[in-house]
């Protein structure tokens, strides 16, 4: 079989981009594809505030996240306004800055961190750190350190597409975006096209941290948006607390995030190896 | 207004656009898409003029003011927002946006308030329509404008205190947009200034924009021409300077100046003068030019004026002053309160902290004898009672 093909370097990235008529080279890999790939079920991601409860806690909470038994870890960026999150989250977020958290020294608390885990990493950042950072010099380092995936709330898909898309995608980075219950079904298949990992499904009109059973209402808008049969998997996401909600949550969908009832888990701890496998024990327990 | 309107994306040159996560998407969109509609629909128009005339009491005077003319040597003339139902130019942004929530079926109203005029303009626009009133304050403001939070209740509407950060107008504009984001269905969320995404401060601009309408009628009656050389506003968000300033942008030759508040001095840490102090970033929905740290956190500013402590500034502001049409000065504490003494005494016109800023600056500019100053009195004093009280005690 004949392959023919033109081989750059992106300038941005210093990554061979190949062009061309392909049909056996390899795509650069990327974790989150790959966890999908291999598992459909019952995938559990955690999302912890990097600087919280302690500053120099990130490198611990992550190991031990994923030794025990975590599929996927969204590491948090604190910022002073966080408008998509509730009392908890906020509250994470107020107390990291306040330990001195910045998008600097969490990169340099991550610089080894490919040497101790495997599992996918999500970077999740209001944009105005991110921006004031430097985008792309942001997603340079993600890439150098080997985190997989963005998420940035309040970055909107018109954005994204027309500005950001380019740059998330020479760095590898795969930018997760939510679907709510109001994003309406045009709009979903538009974020399935153009985004990638998975799609974040937001279990209800909230911020982060409500609480409660999943009504049959919520059941039914997973169903519904399972049944649209789109390319990225989902991930049902805010509100998920307990063993009870985790499962609900997944019966249409490959898996849940959680976030709040993590933060108040790990909250007074002074032990926080085993507050963590308790924690996750709990969810995952059969 | 063609040269410095926003365009399709809902971007003034660089600024703008609607950073909203996407819980709010479809509420914002669905704004986006309907509200030139809405407000070019000659029964909108029809109503809302109407009540603007015989509810709100415009047109509000434009004042010569004579006393004070002298002393500066020049002609001032007073644009008397302050004489408005409620006390300030707020109303007339609820008024329009009261009307556009009929119209798009919601049931329920969230507003954020600083000094609690935006507050008081809102809980008594949900009154006049039945709509049910939800009013966020920073805790701080709360008690620095004490009366406006007792005027909100007796009008009916709910006020929740923002405990977050400084207490103050960013934190009260944060729980607000959380609120929308939980009641995303039956709510409408009416911003109180030119910031938020696209469309609001277009939109909030447009309705403001009856301010500079009347000066040219009013100016023209009283000095035979439109165009004065001065027009001056203080500025929080911006939307009483973008009211008085929106039908000037297109006239080179009137000189447009916003004073931001400098609080205790622009080198102090306790300031919030954005566009001196500020960068560009993105806050609330929108891409401006805001006060934040080299990572980005967003900075708590100060100033005694609840109305104008706030970090951030509306889009088209932030692109009027880079592309400087319109010239952006500040004034600290001090001298706002003592602009508001001698406008008092001068005029017997008690202005709120926030205009006191806007008059502030008269002692600054180069006037000449025969210039036109209009300047924005964007509300009433009454709330600041207690702040004039101590300032005047202390000076004694
Ligand atoms: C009387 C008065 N003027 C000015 C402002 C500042 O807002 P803006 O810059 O949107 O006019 C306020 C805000 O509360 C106010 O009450």
């Amino acid at each position: 079989m004949q392959i023919t093909y033109n081989a750059n370097k992106c300038p941005k990235c210093n990554i061979l981009q190949i062009k061309g008529t392909m049909n056996q080279i390899e795509v650069i890999a990327n974790k989150i594809e790959d966890l999908f790939y291999r598992r459909k079920k019952r995938i559990l991601s955690v999302y912890f505030t990097a600087g919280y409860p302690k500053i120099d806690a990130t490198a611990t909470i992550i190991t031990n996240l994923e030794q025990s038994g975590v599929d996927l870890i969204e590491i948090g960026i604190p910022f002073s306004d966080p408008v998509a999150d509730g009392d908890t989250i906020q509250h994470s977020n107020h107390v990291a800055l306040k330990n001195g958290m910045t998008i600097r020294m969490l990169f340099e608390q991550l610089r080894d961190i490919r040497n101790r885990v495997e599992i996918p990493l999500i970077m999740m950042s209001y944009l105005n750190p991110v921006y004031q950072y430097g985008i792309e010099k942001f997603c340079k380092k993600c890439q150098e350190i080997g985190i997989d995936g963005l998420i940035i709330p309040d970055l909107p898909l018109y954005e994204y597409e027309t500005k950001y898309k380019d740059v998330f995608d020479c760095f590898n980075l795969k930018f997760i975006m939510l679907v709510t219950p109001q994003t309406a079904i045009e709009r979903i298949r538009k974020i399935d096209f153009l985004t990638g990992g998975f799609i974040y499904l937001v279990s209800s009109a909230s911020t982060t941290g409500s609480k409660g059973k999943m009504s049959s209402e919520q059941m039914q808008y997973f169903k519904r948006i399972h049944d649209l049969g789109l390319n990225n998997p989902l991930l049902v996401g805010f509100g998920i607390s307990n063993r009870e909600s985790f499962v609900n949550a997944c019966r249409y969908a490959a898996g849940a995030i959680i976030g709040s009832a993590f933060i108040r888990a790990i909250s007074q701890s002074d032990d926080l190896k085993a507050s963590i496998s308790s924690f996750v024990q709990s969810i995952k327990a059969e | 207004m063609k040269k410095f309107e926003v365009d399709q994306n809902g971007y003034y040159g660089r600024f703008g656009g609607a950073y909203v996560p996407e819980m709010l998407f479809a509420n914002v969109e669905e704004l986006r898409i309907r509200y030139l509609d809405i407000l070019n629909d000659s029964s909108f128009q029809n109503e809302f003029h109407a009540l603007l005339k015989h509810y709100v009491g415009r047109p509000t005077p434009l004042y010569f003011a004579g006393r004070i003319s002298d002393k500066y040597n020049t002609r001032i003339y007073l644009k008397r927002e302050d004489l408005n139902h409620t006390g300030a130019h707020k109303i007339n942004n609820t008024i329009g946006q009261i009307l556009l929530a009929g119209r798009l079926g919601k049931n329920k109203i969230v507003a954020e308030t600083g000094a609690g005029q935006h507050g008081v303009a809102t809980a008594t626009v949900c009154a006049l329509t039945g709509l049910e009133c939800t009013v966020y304050m920073g805790k701080l403001d709360m008690e620095r404008q004490k009366p406006n939070v007792e005027r909100m209740k007796m009008l009916g509407a709910r006020v929740v205190p923002a405990l977050s950060g400084n207490q103050t107008l960013k934190d009260a504009t944060n729980e607000a947009m959380r609120h929308w984001i939980n009641n995303p269905e039956d709510t409408h969320y009416i911003i109180g200034s030119v910031v938020g995404p696209h469309p609001y401060p277009d939109m909030v601009a447009r309705f403001q924009s009856v301010i500079s309408e009347e000066i040219k009628t009013q100016l023209f009656e009283q000095e035979n021409r439109e165009n004065p050389d001065y027009v001056i506003a203080c500025v929080g968000g911006g939307s009483n300077a973008a009211g008085a300033f929106f039908h000037y942008l297109e006239c080179e030759e009137v000189m447009l100046i916003a004073v931001e508040a400098a609080g205790k001095g622009i080198t102090t840490g306790q300031s919030a003068a954005t566009i001196a102090l500020g960068a560009e970033g993105v806050l609330h929905g929108s891409k401006s030019i805001i006060m934040q740290t080299d990572d980005g956190q967003i900075v708590e500013p100060y100033s005694i004026s609840a109305g104008l402590d706030y970090p951030g500034i509306g889009p088209l502001l932030a692109h009027l002053s880079e592309k400087e049409r319109v010239k952006f000065t500040h004034v600290t504490d001090k001298e706002a309160l003592r602009a508001a003494l001698e406008l008092a005494q001068l005029e017997g016109i008690i202005p709120a902290l926030e205009s006191a800023h806007a008059l502030a600056i008269l002692s600054e500019l180069n006037l000449k004898k025969s210039d036109v100053v209009v300047i924005n009195l964007s509300g009433r004093g009454d709330k600041d009672m207690e702040t004039y009280i101590r300032f005047i005690n202390n000076e004694k």
